[in-house]
Formats: structure tokens, sequence, C-alpha cells
């Protein structure tokens, strides 16, 4: 027996759910279970109670409006990965998506899992933080909209209060005429990346650049969105003196290292994926264009 | 006090009951009360993909479920393959294109490569390499696994 013991509960309801939250103690939530349940086998995570959120049925759901993508927290990634409306809505998250572990770990993973794990490259933090995305965070008292901006806390740690859970996010959707992309380098495919560079760009009627976003993953312990290069980008030309120099500020930004990884590889990669990201965005933006 | 429920899991359309304490994982379960020692734990921590079954006809890592997560559920593991004595068409590749040597992966391999061949019967190369990258072989080097997913396409294809 891999866990440590700990009393299983299994609500059917968010208010259910919320109100165990609050009343037990050193309690955990349980989601897909793909990041939760290795630390727990690891016993480096050792709740007295798991709360089970995978019958609470009001959780999974993929709601588009005009403007926006609404998904639950218990929304599988397996769901976003083969819905036909987001391959044409929001076709970035797919993208990302492709590098989210793997077939089996998909099947299981969730989005709010994901969010709530917060690793630093993960790819979906990663889109949540390009598009701007808003957290729905519940608990007895009722709910809370927490902009993404203000969601990582630290290091793998969301600044959701202890009796709050993750409920759903709303993701802004860009106009179609955005170009997209999403590329990551990692050692092995399925493998959390090194370094992870989404980018979305839109161009006026002369071709050149109006709005961009770009956000990079595995850096520092969130995803960075770097407001500097990103106003950099507006009115030039999308081709690669702009390109290069946005990718050579992208060098410059803060990194960590680790055991495996140098800061200094870390930006090399940022310079060498911002690049590619807004190369990519630019060819898809401009084949909109002239269509 | 251990903490326990009584479960009802079909398992290769067999319903199996037990009293289960809460924290054991649907692995455990498969292997230790139900005796199908076909399933195989790696790493236990959801990197191997050894213990890989299909819950509901999706695959997924059985060291990362809960048994008690499972009740109600329909399960299919490695032993819920073949008729009787008869290899299926999967499992005949596998043995004719040498696709396992010491056979730790292969149940997992087995169970990955059947939901990928239910949903996409005539996959390219590049497409089965890519499903095969959750599942961990440390003997074949993945050539002929590769060969055996893609000569299975083709005899399922055939309607063998």
């Amino acid at each position: 027996m891999k866990p440590a013991p700990f009393v299983y509960h299994d609500p059917r309801s968010l208010h259910e759910a919320a109100g165990m939250l609050a009343s037990l103690e050193n309690a955990r939530v349980l989601a897909g279970g793909q990041s939760l349940m290795p630390m727990m086998n690891f016993r480096y995570v050792m709740p007295d109670h798991l709360i089970d959120l995978n019958k609470v049925g009001e959780l999974a759901y993929l709601r588009f409006d005009a403007a926006a993508l609404h998904i639950g927290a218990m929304t599988r990634q397996r769901e976003l990965e083969f819905s036909a409306e987001i391959g044409t809505r929001c076709p970035l998250l797919h993208e990302a998506l492709a590098h989210v572990g793997h077939r089996q770990t998909r099947n299981r993973g969730t989005i709010g899992g994901s969010l709530c794990h917060l690793d630093p490259s993960a790819e979906l933090v990663n889109v949540t933080a390009l598009l701007g995305g808003t957290l729905h965070a519940a608990s007895q008292h009722g709910t809370r909209d927490i902009p993404f901006a203000e969601f990582a806390a630290a290091y793998m740690t969301t600044s959701l209060e202890a009796d709050e859970l993750l409920a759903g996010i709303t993701l802004p959707l860009p106009d179609r005429r955005h170009g997209y992309a999403f590329v990551e380098f990692a050692r092995r495919h399925g493998d959390f990346a090194i370094v992870a560079c989404s980018a979305l760009l839109g161009l006026d009627r002369n071709g050149d650049i109006t709005q961009a976003a770009l956000a990079l993953s595995g850096l520092g312990p969130a995803p960075v969105r770097p407001a500097l290069v990103e106003r950099a980008l507006i009115g030039q030309k999308p081709a690669g003196a702009a390109f290069k120099a946005a990718a050579a500020e992208a060098a410059k930004l803060e990194a960590t290292a680790d055991a495996y990884v140098t800061a200094a590889y870390r930006q090399h990669l940022a310079r060498v994926l911002t690049f590619r990201a807004l190369e990519q965005a630019a060819r898809r933006a401009m084949e909109k264009t002239d269509g | 006090m251990a903490d326990t429920r009584a479960i009802a899991v079909t398992v290769n359309g067999k319903v199996h009951r037990r009293e289960v304490e809460t924290r054991m994982t649907l692995a455990d379960f498969l292997r230790h009360e139900l005796e199908l020692t076909g399933t195989h734990v790696g790493c236990e921590h959801g990197v191997c993909g050894a213990c890989t079954v299909l819950i509901g006809g999706a695959s997924a890592r059985a060291c990362l479920l809960l048994a008690v997560q499972c009740d109600g559920e329909s399960i299919t593991t490695v032993e819920g393959l073949a008729a009787g004595e008869q290899l299926n068409a999967l499992q005949q590749a596998f043995q004719d294109n040498h696709g396992l040597q010491c056979g730790f992966c292969t149940p997992g391999m087995l169970i990955t490569l059947t939901e990928f061949l239910r949903d996409h019967p005539d996959p390219s190369e590049t497409e089965v390499r890519e499903v095969l990258s959750g599942n961990l072989c440390r003997c074949t080097g993945y050539q002929p696994i590769v060969a055996a997913a893609l000569d299975a396409a083709k005899r399922i294809r055939e309607g063998a």
C-alpha cells in the first residue's frame, strides 16, 4: 500500500465538497490524480482526508460564448483535446495540449488539477497566462474571481485560501485574425518542458503588428508575460529583425537553475523559442490576413 | 482504524465485490485482491506505463487510481485480451515481430495500443511512436514494438 492512510470522501456537489474542505483538518482535494497521486505514493503528501472531486458532475463542463471559453475544473484534458470546437475557436489550446503528458495521463488529468498543481512549465498554466484567464475559486462562503496574474503565489503554490477550491476557469478568446503558436523544448516527448513559449500576434491591414502577447514558462516559478517585449513589437513589421530583438530581450529575463539545467541554458532556450513562436504566430496571422 | 469501503468492479466482464482499504491503488487491487498479476507495477508514480489498464474504454495508469474510485466501473486488463489460449491480433503481432523481450512493459504496451488502434485503425509510424511515449521499454529499443503495432493495425484492418 503506497499512500499513507487517509479517510476518503467523495462528495456529489460543489457545496458538499466546499463544506468538507472547510471542516476537515489536513484535507487535500483530488482531481485527476496525475500529480497528487504520485506525490501520495511517494509520501511527499500525507493528507488525513482526501476529498475526491471525480463525482462532482457540475465541475465538468465546456462552454463557449462570443468572447470566451469557460471550462470546469474537473474537465479532463482528453475532453479538451478531442473538442472540435476548441480546434476551431482556440487552436492554441490544442497545440499546447499535444505536449501535456501522455494519452493515458490526459485521459484522467484535468485542467483544474494542472492549474492548482502549478508546475512551473505546465502547458495549461502557460496558456492561461497568455490568454489572461480568470480563475473561479469556490468556498462555503461563495465564489471569487482571481485573475491569473494573481493566482501564482510562489513556486507550486496558488493564492487559493485553505478553504477554497478551483471550480472553473474563463479563457478570453483572441479574435480569429490572431496568429498563435505554442512551442517548447523537453528532453523526451511528454516530459515537462525545460522552457515553453506561446505567442499571439494580431496584424492590421498594412501587415503591422497591432497586438502581441508572449508567455514564457520554465524560467521561474510561474509563466512570465514580458510586457516590455510585447510592447516593443507593436507597430513593427512581423519579420526577422523585430523577432530577433524580441528574442534577445527574452533571453535577458531572470531564470533559475536546478540540478539539471543552468540558468544560462534556460535563457538560451527562451531566446530560441521566443523567435520560433513569433515566427510561427506571424505566419499564421499572415495566412488569415491574406485569406 | 483503517478506512474501508465495499466496492463492485467489473474486470474483463466479471463483477468482483470486495471490501477494500480506501488507500489501495487500482494496480494493487487487481494484483493482490483479484490475483490478476498480468498488470505489472513498475514505478508506481505514473511514469513507466506498465500498469496501464482501460477504464470505461479509456487508458489510464492503475497506480494513479484508487480502487475505491473504480466502484461501478468496467475495467479491461491484459488478461481480457486473448480468447482463452488464442492470442488476439495485436498479441500475435507482438509475438511475430519480437515486440517483447523480458515482457515487463508488454501488458501496458498492449493496453495502450488496444485503445489507440480502436480509435486510429490506420496510424502513421509517428503517431504510434507518439502514443507509445507514455510506455517505457528497457529491452527492445522500441523498434520491434512499433513494427508490431503497425503490423497489428494492418491485420485488424484486414479482418484478422
